[in-house]
């Protein structure tokens, strides 16, 4: 069995902005394992612009953000071993691979970090009757088919879902010269970045039919239609407002859950909210020494923050090699109004840093709100927001001192109010 | 006549939501911006909006199939569709490297089209 201090899983964004900062820590015995021929991740296919301008000030495009970070890996000469997929992970954090050329590998590792990203939601996961013809795509897959293989999956095309890659590809199918009829969404806003709604749906006049959804497929063996229908607020559909929509292909971009196949057998925690590991604010998951961040941890519409938020999980994966377990006393946040999911739930109150970056994600989109941070029954900060939305990952600076007037075991909370 | 407009930024995705106080056509001021670009992003878009063209273009004899390029600055909005069908046809050869310059002036926009990918021989 091979010993390695710290064993990353998974080489996207964040399995290598974690690699580069274990090793800043000081760490030598690092090893990315990675299931693709190529690194970087999901940001291979998505070629168009808008990574990075936090991290390289500048704005590039996925392949170049993730060339960036295998250029420094490769220049620290980290090990990575590439068509390695990992198939276990054990409480004592013995990793267990498999590749075609080495075939079963176990790692035992002293700190592991979770960098596998996300999946689509399946398709038998909506119930929409009809057959099932050929032509229907989850909006991923239409993506590397087109960026990754070169071919165009249809001409005359009906976007469920407004999720960024749906949007994305609304705009890449148009340019590659398919006719894109509109986007339905079921809820009453949309999923996706503001930006991408401008300059993928408005530039190309792509309607976005917002509170609408797909009813009924038609074609028995290519897709050659949609009745979309309008729904109520608690996404009925509305009897009377059928439509049909000729079309041949159908794309489904109804969102990402994190890949925590092997998270849940290895018996971690699992967030119900965000389907990733429970965490605390060292990335650690319930299993001390194994960290996640990225993806797998909650889904992401920024690389940055994907970036940003590995290399703390890096940093602590050095420490727990160097130094061990940093944690005693664990203090949860809570989530109140408005607010769906909190990443970190909790805080290491002895070792945490003099600012944490909490990100959380709203239930609703909100208007002119306050968001407060409640430590017990005292406001520790009260901040003006002038509109959230589901779509857009928020963040809150959370300032050690904050927990100065905390008395005993009281709870923290986050939430929205309007005063 | 004095009016208000509202655009997103797209510069970043951020998105900051923009109100932009415009007499005529000019800007008088521009607020909601989380930062400079902001501002030079609602001049644009309001005067000459632009934008960046990404596609690929298939590649022959290297270890991947196809290879992302990008134009290298922004180019007018309304000449993106002229660009990319000025781009059928072209085959390009392995190696290419992430910067290679694939066409020198797109369309006579004076824009190059850069690789945004590395694609090395097979
Ligand atoms: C279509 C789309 C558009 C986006 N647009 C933008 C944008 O405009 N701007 C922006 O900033 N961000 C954007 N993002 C977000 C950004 O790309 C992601 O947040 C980021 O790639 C996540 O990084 P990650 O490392 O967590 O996951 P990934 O990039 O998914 O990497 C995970 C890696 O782990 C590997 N892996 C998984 N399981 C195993 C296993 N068992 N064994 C070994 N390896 C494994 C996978 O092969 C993969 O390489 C977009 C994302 C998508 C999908
Ligand atoms: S104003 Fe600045 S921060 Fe806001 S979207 Fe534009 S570039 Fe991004």
């Amino acid at each position: 069995m091979r010993n390695v201090d710290v064993c990353i899983i998974g080489g996207g964004p964040a399995g290598l902005a974690a690699a580069l900062s274990a090793r800043k820590e000081g760490i030598e015995n690092i090893l990315i394992l990675e299931r693709e021929t190529f690194l970087g991740g999901i940001l291979n296919q998505c070629i168009h612009n808008g990574f990075g301008l936090h991290t390289f000030k500048e704005e590039l495009t996925g392949p170049e953000y993730a060339a960036r970070y295998v250029q420094m890996v490769e220049e620290a000469s980290i090990p990575v071993l590439l068509d390695t997929m990992v198939i276990d992970i054990s409480k004592d954090k013995v990793v267990t691979a498999i590749s075609p050329q080495a075939g079963l590998i176990q790692i035992q590792a002293i700190s592991i970090v979770l960098a596998m990203g996300c999946r689509e939601r399946p398709r038998g996961a909506l119930n929409i009757p009809g057959f099932r013809p050929s032509g229907i795509y989850s909006a991923g897959t239409a993506q590397r088919y087109v960026n990754i293989e070169g071919f165009l999956p249809g001409k005359e095309v009906v976007i469920l879902g407004s999720g960024d890659i749906g949007l994305i590809m609304a705009r890449r199918m148009t340019l590659e010269g398919a006719h894109v009829l509109m986007v339905c969404e079921i809820l009453p806003f949309s999923g996706g970045l503001k930006r991408n709604i401008v300059q993928c749906l408005d530039d190309f006049n792509i309607p976005l039919r917002l509170s609408h959804t797909i009813t009924k497929i038609h074609g028995k063996y290519r897709v050659e239609g949609v009745t979309v229908q309008q729904v109520s607020l608690d996404k009925t559909p509305i009897a009377g407002t059928e439509e049909f929509v000729a079309c041949d292909t159908i794309l489904l971009s109804v969102g990402l859950i994190p890949e925590n196949e092997l998270s849940r057998k290895a018996g971690l925690k699992i967030h119900t909210t965000t389907q990733g590991p429970l965490v605390n604010d060292r990335f650690e998951t319930s299993i001390p020494g194994v960290f996640a961040c990225g993806n797998v941890l909650h889904v992401h519409d920024l690389v940055d923050w994907v970036s940003q938020e590995a290399e703390f999980a890096g940093q602590f994966a050095a420490q727990f090699v160097k130094l061990g377990s940093q944690i005693s006393r664990l203090l949860p946040i809570v989530c109140g109004y408005g607010i769906r999911y909190t990443v970190p739930t909790t805080l290491c109150i002895d070792s945490m840093k003099t600012l944490t970056t909490v990100r959380f994600r709203v239930t609703d989109v909100f208007k002119d709100y306050y968001l407060d941070v409640f430590v017990g029954q005292v406001r520790v900060s009260h901040q003006k927001k002038r509109i959230v939305a589901p779509g857009e990952m928020e963040s809150i600076l959370f300032k050690k001192h904050w927990l100065d007037s905390k008395t005993e075991d009281e709870e923290i909370t986050i939430l929205l109010q309007k005063e | 006549m004095k009016e208000t407009k509202q655009l997103v930024c797209i510069s970043c995705p951020m998105g900051c939501r923009l109100e932009v106080e415009m007499e005529d056509k000019t800007i008088l001021q521009v607020s909601g911006n989380l930062c400079s670009r902001g501002i030079v992003y609602a001049n644009k878009e309001l005067t000459n909006p632009t934008r960046i063209l990404t596609s690929i273009l298939p590649i022959i004899g290297g270890v991947e199939e196809m290879v992302s390029v990008k134009s290298k600055t922004d180019i007018p909005k309304n000449r993106v569709f002229e660009c990319v069908k000025s781009l059928k046809g072209l085959v390009l050869q392995a190696p290419i490297h992430v910067g290679d310059v694939i066409v020198k002036d797109l369309c006579g926009t004076g824009v190059s089209l850069v690789a945004t990918k590395t694609v090395l021989k097979k």
